[in-house]
């Protein structure tokens, strides 16, 4: 029988299998960032050890950071301790770090792959869920604990189960003003936040192959959302062409090596997954969320669920949830005002996001009623958009662009939605508080962020922008 | 270092009834700037548990006295969410030894795990059961043994066997961590080295 994509990566990164327990994974790249490492970098000093292999580490402080006057020192105490713990420990065990106003700091799935740290084949972990985003290039990329992170660092190894194989096929070609964010929020609210738990997802079909690697990202990333452990899509020509010539790729003869490996990583015609869902393309529209999870999610130009559609096991925490965002069950969901739009993090703060946000929104202006933060995803995603002209489109449309973090994705510098406010988030969570105690998130892809931006309400981008 | 033994508990229990329970309920994104990792029980379920002014709302279950006990159950797809360990940190830090629910999410268990809190899944059956039983008396017991791999509900008699690895379970009985055993592999690991792909 055939090897699933997943399996010949994993398969060749075993140290050892435990009978009737994890298998000893060896680790390629090991990214960190200032929250979830500093007990991590403690618990090694504590044993009296130290960072094991510190050239396969790269450091960049995101989560905490702020988004407007990065050139003056961090005004929350706890936030600067933080970044500057992280400095303290890379220093000491000789890692690379990217930190504030360097030129390649950023959020670091947004970095990982710029740079070209990100490649085919690999596994790769780092302290944060979205760590699924690298798997877009067909390496092996998830999210672990700070105990895992420990281990990483000490040992270059983690210990995991090895989790089940599903495949997802979208097969046809995207209608005008479907995004890939649209793809992933659709799968989600079909199988529902706990529909991947178990297994590792590997995405295919043409729909997945057309798309670009900024696109294919944004699907792996949030292929967490439905409790997948990660994501991946196998390597082709896009993948390599997106690698090519970036800091870290491999160069001249290495180059022709790396790429004659990579194209032996794919899912052999024979092998079986555990499971396999079919979707077509064409039944994809423009989503948005409406509830406190990211597979309570709808077309735009619908309706909420009304409650007899819910179960009866799952009505309470259907009510809480709409109690909370201040709708009601069978609501239509255009027209109703939002206040705030965030376009940024790891799910869409790259290049590709900001020039369709921009394109969008150009030669219309932002609404009154809506505070906009536009956050680039790292400083090389800030420069290009400088280069491109795309802070001048914005600024013409009412926009400012600010510097890059991981802001209101998570609010723990000061870009936090107010309580009660609603809030289009091109982000990957609209849990309870996560953009601030009390705030309402509703995500969606950076085009129906744009058209919520320009009329101040939930819109459908296809009818604001003639798509 | 090590985790704590996990010893057969017999205890009365804290209900959360709701399904979903994501990582920024359990520990709000806030409280995440701590470079140790005491002290998250006192934010565990914050916004949940405390009124903007810090008082206590009467209506969560935490600030309810007819509930306590060191195993809390909750509804299916528990965890979710980040893969923030500040979460097992603060329910471990709060007094909780194991939680039982109907589904878990995959990186909040591992992280539960490594810090000798020991995940129950149960049949949603048995999970309803169980909310009954602690409807009706709130001081309802539960027996949660490692050893023997099965959860009891003390009112009923009920019980079920739950899966857990070999490797873990002995790990949690022992007080084992996997950063003992994977340093103690340094040799293996070196080799397994000099044969990988690089470029
Ligand atoms: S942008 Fe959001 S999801 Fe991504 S790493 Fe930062 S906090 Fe996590």
């Amino acid at each position: 029988m055939g090897k699933t994509l997943f399996d010949k990566i994993w398969d060749s990164h075993v140290v050892k299998s435990i009978d009737d327990g994890p298998n000893v994974l060896y680790i390629d790249r090991h990214f960190i960032h200032e929250v979830t490492s500093p007990q991590a970098f403690a618990g090694i000093k504590e044993r009296g050890g130290k960072v094991a292999r510190p050239d396969q580490v790269v450091a960049t402080p995101d989560h905490n950071i702020p988004t407007i006057d990065q050139h003056l020192t961090i005004q929350d105490e706890l936030s600067r301790l933080q970044v500057e713990t992280l400095k303290k420990n890379c220093e000491e065990n000789g890692i690379t770090m990217y930190g504030l106003n360097h030129p390649y700091n950023g959020i670091v799935h947004v970095v990982g792959p710029e740079l070209g740290i990100t490649q085919p084949g690999m596994t790769m972990v780092c302290g944060d869920s979205h760590t699924s985003t690298h798997g877009a290039f067909g390496s092996i990329a998830f999210g672990i604990g700070t105990s895992e992170v420990e281990m990483a660092l000490a040992t270059q190894c983690i210990m995991q189960p090895k989790p089940k194989s599903m495949r997802i096929n979208i097969e046809g070609e995207l209608a005008n003003g479907v995004t890939s964010k649209d793809i992933i929020l659709y799968i989600i609210a079909q199988i529902s936040t706990g529909g991947g738990t178990g297994y590792f997802v590997e995405f295919a079909g043409s729909a997945i192959r057309s798309l670009s690697m900024e696109a294919r990202m944004t699907i792996c990333n949030m292929s967490i959302e439905m409790g997948a452990r990660g994501g991946m899509i196998a390597p082709d020509e896009t993948t390599y062409e997106y690698i090519k010539g970036r800091e870290f790729a491999p160069k001249a003869e290495k180059w022709d090596k790396a790429v004659a490996y990579w194209k032996s990583l794919c899912t052999d015609d024979d092998a079986v997954f555990d499971k396999e869902l079919n979707y077509k393309a064409s039944d994809i529209e423009p989503m948005i969320t409406y509830g406190t999870n990211p597979g309570m999610g709808a077309k735009v130009n619908s309706n909420i669920p009304t409650l007899d559609s819910i179960e009866d096991s799952s009505k309470n925490t259907f009510q809480k949830s709409m109690d909370y965002m201040g709708f009601a069950a069978g609501d239509k969901l255009e027209g109703k005002a939002i206040d705030y739009v965030f376009v940024g993090s790891c799910t869409n703060g790259r290049i590709e996001d900001l020039r369709q946000f921009a394109a969008a929104v150009k030669g219309k202006k932002k609404a009154d009623s809506v505070t906009a933060w536009i956050v680039p995803g790292s400083k090389q995603v800030e420069k290009q958009a400088l280069a491109e002209g795309i802070k001048e489109e914005l600024e013409a449309a009412g926009f400012e662009l600010r510097q890059p973090g991981c802001s209101a994705c998570l609010a723990m510098n000061d870009d936090k939605i107010p309580e009660g406010k609603y809030a289009v988030s091109t982000s990957n969570r609209n849990f309870e508080g996560r953009q601030g105690p009390g705030s309402r998130t509703l995500l969606a892809s950076p085009l129906t962020a744009a058209a919520a931006a320009v009329t101040g309400t939930i819109a459908d981008p296809r009818t604001i922008f003639n798509l | 270092m090590s985790i704590e033994k996990f010893v057969t508990v017999q205890t009365t229990v804290v209900p959360l009834p709701i399904e979903n329970v994501d990582t920024d309920q359990i520990i709000p994104a806030r409280f995440l700037k701590a470079t140790t990792k005491e002290g998250f029980g006192d934010n565990l379920f914050y916004d949940w548990r405390y009124e903007k002014s810090g008082e206590p709302k009467a209506d969560f279950v935490l600030n309810n006295d007819k509930y306590s006990g060191s195993v809390l159950v909750a509804g299916k797809n528990f965890g979710s969410g980040s893969s923030r360990e500040h979460a097992a940190w603060a329910i471990a830090g709060y007094g909780f030894k194991a939680v039982v629910s109907s589904f878990f999410a995959d990186i909040f268990r591992g992280n539960a795990l490594n810090n000798g809190v020991l995940p129950v899944i149960v049949s949603e059956a048995f999970l309803a059961g169980l909310f009954k039983s602690i409807d009706a008396d709130p001081k309802a017991e539960l027996k949660i043994d490692l050893q023997a791999q099965t959860i009891t509900n003390v009112s009923t008699g009920e019980f079920e066997s739950f899966e857990i690895n070999s490797y873990k379970k002995d790990c949690l009985l022992n007080g084992l961590d996997d950063i003992d055993y994977l340093l103690s592999l340094k040799d293996e690991i070196a080799a397994y080295e000099k044969q990988a792909v690089k470029f």
